[in-house]
């Protein structure tokens, strides 16, 4: 445990970990809530990335729709809370089941394709859900659906903000816990050994395909909860939650972090959020209006990390402990 | 004779006009190294392929230790002892050689939807592919990743993933593929080392290796199996000669 502090990573993850931790505290003592909202967000989208990173990172799937989640998670909160059912007891059983069932299916069907093709197929279906729930009339449609926040009566109020970002902390933290043990253990190695060569794993004799949608719905469990979260930290669910822009950040924010590693998501939901949200004021510093051309940066600087630093933000700290 | 541990018969895979596998019925027998031999384009990697299940035949069936396996999937083919190892090499570069085995031991130790326990301290299996590893000699390699073994490491690497599950017959695909004489000389020491005790079907283009290893062999050519015998009589074989060792001078 010491010792891990010596390295670059160590040091590094525990300093995020601790800032994190206390991030209320410190937004309170430099009067600076709209930063807690950021970091809200920027758990929120982390734990999101988690998820879609294991299959992307540590499965090889290039999941083109995992911002569905988002919406399958934000939605059936939003609907319930629309038809009175404001109890996150039943509120969030019901999204992560409909979020874990949704991914069940999907990925029964989409991972009997390959490459392009589980690309193309996730994609399309997280745009079905997209053009449904613009559809949903009832629901608010393209405009989306102001919800009020789960309740967990006595147990904690999720309009404290605080309260609610220190929750969604857990949850991160609980999201890290699963990956990293998921990620070693006998279940882990099976998706790991198919990313490298699937063909082989199913010579010494796994059926590749089950634990592979075994992984896909475990993901899109995790991202469900993302959704459950992103729902009650606007109290507002729409559409473009779900959009395939969104599904692409995610996985920009996984690969800028580091595929396949423990911790690159969360580097890299942090790195985006504070280049998205510092890059603007910035460029507007140097000209007036610049600022709105922020992505003009941005985009060169991913292009920077997809050629020099393969690994990511991850693999920038060194090699990584065997 | 009794009946074979391995058996095809008629086997049938067209692709399009070409006829990749025409009828082909081999045998082999509990124990024994039966050789396939044949020019490039005989249709050999097609017929390993439907041997493993990555390849449907047309026609024709299969049948391993006594059960028909023609339309099995490969797992489950595995499941039932039929283990292979590949002409390019497949091992899992990201892992160490110990945790490639590992893996292969795993596949054969219940399911594996086991999401928390660490495996990287996991005796029951590490144990086993130790042991795996020094059968084939690679054990002072074990911490290293795969990717970074020499080619004919890695060639050792596949043979103990493939002995990792105990099967009674290996699909050794060019084993030799890419080796130097002297690798190839303790490739063919080692296997002749496992003969008896596991029966291989030995798919090679190194005709020493052939034809010092082999008790049967069976000769494919334009996906037809035109002969089939003991060393001997392939050698003395006329239309083996005209079709492929006349060829390239490789009589040994």
């Amino acid at each position: 445990m010491i010792a891990a502090l010596r390295t670059p990573r160590g040091l590094l993850t525990a300093l995020i970990l601790l800032v994190l931790a206390v991030l209320p505290l410190l937004t309170q003592a430099f009067d600076q809530r709209y930063l807690l909202s950021v970091g809200t967000r920027i758990v929120i989208w982390s734990i999101a990335a988690v998820s879609l990173n294991m299959i992307l990172g540590y499965g090889g799937l290039v999941s083109f729709g995992h911002a569905v989640f988002f919406g399958i998670g934000g939605y059936a909160v939003g609907i319930l809370s629309a038809h009175g059912v404001s109890s996150g007891w039943i509120q969030w059983p019901v999204a992560l089941a409909v979020a874990t069932l949704w991914a069940a299916l999907i990925g029964a069907l989409s991972l009997r394709t390959r490459g392009l093709y589980f690309i193309m197929i996730t994609l399309a279906f997280a745009q079905l859900v997209y053009y449904v729930g613009g559809g949903l009339e009832a629901y608010g449609g393209d405009d989306g659906l102001n919800i009020s926040r789960s309740r967990f009566s006595g147990l904690i109020d999720l309009r404290d903000k605080p309260s609610f970002y220190w929750l969604c902390f857990a949850a991160l933290c609980g999201t890290l816990w699963f990956c990293g043990r998921f990620a070693n253990s006998r279940f882990g190695y099976v998706i790991r050994g198919a990313k490298s060569n699937d063909l082989r794993m199913m010579a010494l004799g796994f059926p590749v395909f089950r634990y592979r949608l075994a992984a896909f719905t475990i993901s899109g469990a995790f991202g469900g909860l993302a959704g459950i979260l992103l729902a009650n930290e606007g109290a507002y669910v729409s559409p473009a939650m779900m959009s395939w822009v969104k599904s692409g950040d995610l996985i920009v924010i996984v690969v800028l972090g580091g595929m396949g590693t423990l911790l690159g998501p969360l580097f890299g939901a942090i790195a985006f959020f504070a280049l998205e949200e510092s890059l603007p004021p910035l460029l507007d510093l140097l000209r007036k209006g610049w600022g709105e051309y922020w992505q003009i940066v941005f985009g060169p600087l991913l292009v920077l990390i997809a050629l020099y630093a393969r690994g990511g933000i991850d693999s920038l700290l060194g090699r990584r402990a065997p | 004779m009794t009946v074979p541990l391995l058996s095809t018969d008629r086997l049938v895979k067209r692709y399009g006009g070409l006829l990749a596998t025409d009828n082909v019925s081999i045998d082999v027998a509990s124990g024994e190294i039966h050789a396939l031999i044949g020019p490039n384009g005989a249709g050999k990697t097609t017929l390993v392929g439907q041997l493993t299940g990555n390849v449907a035949p047309d026609s024709g069936t299969i049948r391993f230790a006594g059960q028909d396996i023609t339309r099995l999937p490969t797992h489950r083919r595995v499941h039932l002892g039929l283990a292979r190892s590949f002409q390019i090499t497949s091992v899992l570069g990201e892992f160490t050689a110990l945790e490639n085995v590992a893996l292969a031991v795993q596949a054969h130790a219940g399911h594996s939807f086991r999401f928390l326990r660490d495996v990287r301290g996991d005796e029951s299996l590490r144990g086993p592919a130790r042991h795996c590893l020094e059968e084939v000699g690679l054990d002072a390699r074990a911490g290293m990743p795969a990717s970074a073994l020499s080619h004919g490491e890695q060639r050792q690497l596949e043979i103990a993933m493939a002995l990792a599950g105990d099967p009674s017959l290996l699909l050794l695909d060019e084993p030799m593929a890419g080796m130097g004489v002297e690798e190839s000389q303790r490739m063919i020491a080692f296997l002749r080392a496992l003969k008896g005790r596991r029966a291989m079907l030995l798919i090679e283009h190194d005709m020493d290796a052939v034809f010092q290893l082999a008790d049967r062999i069976t000769v494919l050519v334009y996906g037809r199996a035109i002969a089939s015998g003991t060393p001997a009589e392939i050698r003395a074989d006329e239309a083996v000669r005209r079709a492929y060792l006349g060829d390239d001078g490789m009589v040994a």
